[in-house]
């Protein structure tokens, strides 16, 4: 992202500034960056070699010592042993659906905020970004009351209350993500020239027709960055899945790992493997989209 | 982005008349069908925000004023204060529940004071340091994409992962630090995450570790959109770099810095998951996110006193909110 604007940028001080002191700034800014590197990957970099190392070698040796044996016995023994398929898929049935209803809502609400005239568009605006900018601790005492009070059908995921529910933690994610990304998507929309509403509706084009044949195929980029945003929020959401749940078996894969760490305590290098394999989803994410993920942050922040 | 936004700020009010008027017209003229549109798009999140996001908010600011165990229903009636607290249930208690947390509840005031700690931290030590990796990154270092990815790379952890994958650094008699300056041994080994007088900085560590790679992008975004003729200019003037940043960028990225400043203050107060995966938030490591949870989720629920200091917490994360909406919807509030 630094590529577009930087090449100019930088040959200039080259040929003008002050040649003397360039190279020691160059040193000392790739000796820091170098060393930040080192100590960001450290922790990662030793939980995955705490992971790969058999639990007889830690115990004997501890975890700092030489490798005398490497195995990937672990990750398969916390596969199996923790059943993490079955966490992985909760965390799927909860992330996929709130990531797909978030943007579905969310792009109708600003397509109205910014291109039909409501009264109170800047207040209802101000409504949904605040309410996505307070701590979650300040809504979830009531809203574990009234989790426990709205009964469920159970084909929807559970215990017969949105309490303890799949059904339930979608819609707290729906609810509490939805300000953001109607934010960013009311921004992103005002940035559609009115010359393409006003030919649309020349052409006679219904409201419907104008939001979604011309104004979400438009916002395809906001989108994706924002799929992408959601997806690894709600993937990584702990607090939720911590407060509205009492069972562990219908958590997803993070807070899932609350539970295992009591119940592997004895064996820390499977605790390590676990957590590695449930980081995988979001690395890929990371790896795959870093484009969308950074331009979603940025559409996020430097529009204030 | 915010700097075209800028530039073009002076000749929208003239332009945009024509169309508000045009649009105006438009909204009488809506058919049947497109109100039933409207109705809808805007209707049915409208309806789940609310119900789900504000109408809690302000019950929590309802049920700080009740004494209450979650068990039985809540009434209007004024708790008698000479009646034994098994019988004063569901009733109003007025201001007592804040009275008793700041006078009568030892975890109260430790929270709040690491609550500020973890602020201090972030602002003078995670946000310095993630706008220096942008700044440097910025400045097309060589390898500067792949610094980049690495310094980002623990904010797509999920922070309960963040806390069991330090849990290897810190380890009391096997961890990566005791063996390294050698206190692993049983007698002298430093205990990071179970002595309350030092967990609190080991966690932050790993708050910071996390946090600064946020704060690194959201900069690295904000350079991004700052207009490159500034610094040509300043550099023309014989600006050096030092000074080009503080008098010339840094002013310019106000959109940016205010939205950095929120995201600190709200992370803050948020901070929950780390000290929770660590012992529970409880030894040394309480905030008040966990002392809202404690109460009400568990067995003895306190749910008047857990909302009271919900309050807290409500109240608090209002001054950055507001700033931010200020900030943010002051140019659209005036049109």
């Amino acid at each position: 992202m630094t590529t577009d604007t930087l090449p100019p940028l930088q040959a200039q001080p080259a040929a003008q500034g002050p040649k003397k002191s360039r190279p020691w700034g160059q040193i000392a800014s790739q000796l820091f960056l170098i060393s930040a590197s080192v100590m960001w990957l450290l922790p990662i970099a030793f939980a995955l070699y705490v992971a790969i190392r058999p639990y007889e070698d830690t115990t004997k040796y501890g975890y700092v010592s030489l490798p005398h044996h490497l195995t990937l016995q672990n990750f398969s023994d916390a596969w199996v042993q923790s059943d993490m398929l079955h966490f992985f898929l909760n965390s799927v049935m909860i992330t996929l659906p709130s990531v797909i209803i978030v943007l579905a809502l969310a792009s109708g609400v600003a397509f109205v905020l910014t291109r039909v005239n409501v009264k109170i568009n800047v207040t209802l605006l101000i409504l949904f970004t605040a309410g996505n900018l307070l701590p979650q601790q300040v809504i979830i005492t009531p809203l574990y009351r009234i989790f426990l009070k709205i009964p469920l059908p159970s084909f929807l995921g559970g215990s017969g209350l949105m309490y303890n529910s799949i059904t339930g933690l979608i819609v707290i994610n729906v609810a509490f993500q939805l300000g953001f990304c109607v934010f960013v998507l009311s921004n992103y929309m005002k940035s559609i020239p009115e010359e393409m509403y006003e030919a649309a509706m020349v052409d006679g084009a219904s409201l419907w027709t104008r939001f979604w044949k011309l104004t979400v195929p438009l916002c395809r980029p906001a989108l994706a960055a924002l799929a992408t945003l959601l997806t690894t929020w709600i993937y990584n959401d702990f607090f939720w899945a911590i407060t509205l749940m009492s069972s562990g078996d219908k958590r997803p894969v993070t807070s899932a790992l609350a539970n295992l760490q009591g119940q592997f305590v004895s064996n820390q290098n499977l605790i390590a493997a676990a957590a590695m394999i449930a980081a995988v989803p979001t690395l890929i994410v990371y790896i795959l989209l870093q484009k969308q993920f950074i331009a979603g942050l940025s559409l996020g922040s430097s529009k204030g | 982005m915010s700097s075209s936004t800028r530039t073009h700020a002076p000749v929208a009010p003239a332009v945009a008349e024509a169309p508000a008027r045009r649009r105006r017209r438009g909204v009488r003229r809506m058919s049947r069908r497109d109100r039933i549109a409207v109705a809808l798009l805007l209707g049915i999140p409208l309806l789940i925000d609310i119900a789900f996001v504000w109408v809690p908010a302000l019950g929590t600011v309802a049920l700080s004023f009740f004494k209450w165990n979650g068990v039985g229903s809540l009434s209007t009636k004024t708790c008698q204060p000479n009646l034994p607290s098994i019988l004063n249930n569901g009733c109003m208690d007025g201001v007592q529940n804040f009275h008793q947390a700041a006078s009568n509840y030892p975890a109260f005031w430790p929270a709040v004071w690491h609550n500020l700690i973890w602020l201090g931290v972030f602002v003078f030590i995670a946000t310095p340091l993630g706008m220096l990796f942008a700044v440097l990154i910025d400045r097309g270092i060589k390898g500067s994409r792949m610094y980049q990815s690495i310094l980002f790379l623990p904010v797509m952890l999920s922070l309960a992962l963040v806390g069991i994958i330090w849990e290897f650094m810190y380890s009391q008699n096997l961890g990566l630090i005791n063996t390294v300056i050698g206190r692993n041994g049983s007698t002298n080994a430093i205990d990071w995450l179970g002595d309350p007088h030092i967990n609190l900085w080991a966690v932050l560590v790993e708050a910071t570790w996390r946090q600064s790679g946020y704060v690194m992008v959201l900069y690295l975004a904000g350079l991004k959109a700052v207009d490159p003729t500034l610094r040509e200019a300043a550099l023309v003037d014989g600006a050096n770099a030092w000074q080009t940043f503080w008098r010339v960028v840094f002013p310019v990225m106000r959109p940016i810095n205010i939205v950095i400043m929120v995201v600190t203050v709200i992370e803050s107060l948020r901070a929950f998951d780390l000290v929770y995966i660590t012992n529970k938030g409880i030894n040394g490591l309480e905030l008040l996110s966990v002392l809202v949870t404690s109460n009400i989720v568990g067995e003895t629920q306190r749910v008047g006193f857990g909302s009271a200091l919900g309050v807290v917490l409500l109240v608090i994360s209002l001054v950055p909110i507001t700033i931010f909406l200020y900030q943010t919807f002051r140019r659209e509030e005036s049109r």
